[in-house]
């Protein structure tokens, strides 16, 4: 079925796509919020924990601090996956049910 | 060890020399590629998904990043982690939230999304205004920042160090346009990751590879507290707020933002925001080994006295560990990580003012290809000049709250309204120019009421405003401001025309 640019965004398979497009962003968003500010707040409030001591020399401070940048990163790579398993698949064929103006 | 900083030597100028002419050339072969506007913004959306990801770290990871973080872990310890940490962030927050539809609805600026739907001429000016100041502070704080290592590492004076650096900035922008812009990036971040990285493990191999037995000399030296967080984050509300400012600050940055429009599509811009964050996230990891082990090899006294904020602590790390070739290297990598920042700075805002102001506003649309280059290129010139001239006159203050002000401005002022264009279909022109001037008016009216300025740099005893990082509060005003003026003055033609910027934002169809 070819549809045109309005019919396309009021169809159900396009509500879907954004609604899951910005269902994702803002779930990842939020761990990224609870991965830095649980580091800034754990900086704040809970100092004790960051002190101690993991094997001779090293602290858990030390390590969240190196860790927050790893899981910030992986929740990058996340997005890039669904991003190219999900996303770009369901945009593609949706393009293909839009009716192309210049071809007629 | 005596150092031989601050006196040029044959070898530095030499790196420095190769660094400048292979550049130069680079230059030489982009200017004869850049012909159109679209080559000279944009570098005709013919750069990959991992150049870009080069690129954008070569933008990102300036002077501040490099002397900078490593100079605060050697003279602070922990804390200078901290910062590390939060300049990381924001590449997340810019993938979900933006870099796809940014890409998908702009042409060369960001104002290109806001004006998409909204009325196009009090909106690119507005936008306009909040670009340029943070293009702006952004700059002045590199070029200050960049004469003072120039005149500490070479040995010549402020003002000619700043000349130079401005002088070949200006050179690159001119002639070779976006083209050579990413391309002197691009080399530079390769440098700066393989300097890095070099550094870190010769610093490390005196450690016996054992970052274990680093810390261990950190503790020995300096005890404990050196490894544990210091006062940076006494004030939770002020640590918020700061880390609010260099998140969303990020996807207000003018010259970064510009960046997605060199690649072909948003599939592409993702890739080059996942290549980004992958090495800047390596680089924030790998630059505290540098900090702690100059600590314990050189010496926080020695590092102090020969610049009190540290930023020396990498240069001479380096040159006890390589002696004065190495010394060479890596005052060439800091040279050229200030000047690609720069230029990407001025790129920017040349950008601007000429497509936004000059292009879009003043000859609303009507110019030639060979026009609109050439005002960009005589845009490039007089933002240089200023930038030179406003260089030379803020040389003594401390730049380090002009930072903070871009990075403020930048959030409050561009984000919300960039948002808010692409998610929320009743946000209307009012709005639009409502969010923009109350957000970047009041990050920049904090500031200057905030310790940073009404106490350093005025010397009032206190201050009006009580916290350092304006962003919690100028950021909700302008959200706040959005909302109430969009609610007051609403814009049917802005609401019909949503439909056709959702078929745009998501499925690329019409994007350039």
């Amino acid at each position: 079925m070819k549809l045109k640019p309005h019919q396309l965004i009021e169809s159900p398979e396009f509500k879907k796509l954004v609604r899951s497009r910005w269902t994702v962003s803002f779930i990842l968003l939020a761990f990224l919020f609870v991965n830095y500010y649980g580091f800034i707040l754990a900086i704040a409030f809970k100092k004790a924990w960051l002190t101690e001591r993991i094997g001779t020399t090293a602290n858990f401070g030390l390590l969240a601090g190196a860790l927050v940048i790893v899981i910030s990163w992986f929740l990058t790579l996340i997005y890039v996956y669904w991003g190219n398993a999900f996303y770009d698949k369901r945009i593609e064929s949706l393009k293909n049910t839009l009716e192309k103006e210049g071809e007629k | 060890m005596e150092s031989t900083l601050g006196q040029p030597n044959f070898i530095s100028v030499a790196f420095f020399l190769v660094f400048v002419l292979l550049t130069l050339g680079i230059t030489y072969w982009a200017a004869r590629k850049t012909k159109t506007s679209s080559e000279f913004y944009a570098a005709g959306r013919s750069i990959t998904g991992f150049q870009n990801g080069l690129a954008l770290s070569g933008d990102y990871m300036s002077a501040a990043s490099f002397l900078g973080i490593s100079g605060m872990v050697a003279l602070k310890g922990y804390d200078g982690i901290i910062y590390a940490v939060g300049w990381l962030v924001g590449w997340p927050a810019l993938m979900f939230l933006i870099a796809e539809p940014l890409r998908n609805l702009g042409k060369y600026t960001f104002a290109d999304v806001l004006a998409f739907r909204l009325g196009q001429k009090p909106i690119r000016i507005s936008a306009s205004i909040g670009g340029i100041l943070v293009t702006l502070t952004y700059s002045i704080a590199q070029i200050v920042g960049s004469g003072k290592l120039i005149n500490l590492m070479f040995g010549i004076s402020y003002e000619s160090a700043v000349v130079l650096v401005g002088g070949v900035m200006l050179l690159y922008v001119l002639f070779g346009g976006m083209i050579a812009t990413t391309w002197v990036q691009i080399v530079k971040a390769a440098l700066l990751l393989f300097g890095v990285t070099l550094l870190a493990l010769l610093a490390l191999a005196k450690f016996g590879f054992s970052v274990s037995d680093l810390y261990g000399a950190v503790e020995t030296t300096y005890g404990r507290s050196a490894l544990e967080p210091g006062g940076l984050v006494s004030n939770p509300l002020d640590a918020i707020s700061l880390g609010l400012a260099l998140m969303f600050g990020l996807l207000g940055l003018p010259h970064i933002l510009m960046r997605f429009y060199t690649v072909p599509d948003a599939k592409e811009a993702r890739k080059s925001v996942a290549y980004a964050t992958t090495f800047i996230g390596y680089f924030y990891i790998i630059i505290p080994i540098v900090g702690f082990a100059a600590a314990v090899l050189i010496g926080k006294d020695k590092i102090a006295a020969v610049d009190k904020g540290g930023n020396m602590a990498a240069a001479l790390l380096a040159e006890l560990l390589g002696g004065t070739p190495f010394l060479g290297f890596i005052a060439a990598v800091a040279f050229a990580t200030i000047l690609a920042v720069v230029a990407g700075l001025t790129l920017a805002a040349a950008s601007t003012i000429s497509h936004d102001l000059h292009f879009n506003v003043f000859r609303e649309g009507k110019a030639t290809e060979e026009e609109q280059v050439r005002v960009a290129r005589r845009a490039t010139v007089a933002f240089g000049i200023f930038g030179i001239l406003l260089g030379i006159l803020f040389k003594d203050q401390n730049v380090a709250f002009m930072v903070g002000l871009a990075f403020a401005i930048a959030a409050s002022g561009n984000f919300p309204a960039l948002f808010l264009s692409i998610l929320w279909r009743n946000f209307s022109t009012a709005g639009g120019v409502a969010s923009i001037l109350s957000g970047s008016l009041s990050a920049s009216l904090l500031i200057i009421l905030s310790p940073t300025v009404w106490v350093e740099v005025f010397g009032f005893s206190s201050p009006i405003f009580p916290y350092k990082n304006p962003a919690i509060f100028s950021m909700t005003l302008s959200f706040l401001a959005a909302f109430v003026f969009s609610k007051w003055f609403p814009e049917k033609k802005a609401q019909n025309a949503y439909e056709s910027e959702k078929v745009r934002v998501y499925l690329g169809i019409g994007a350039e």
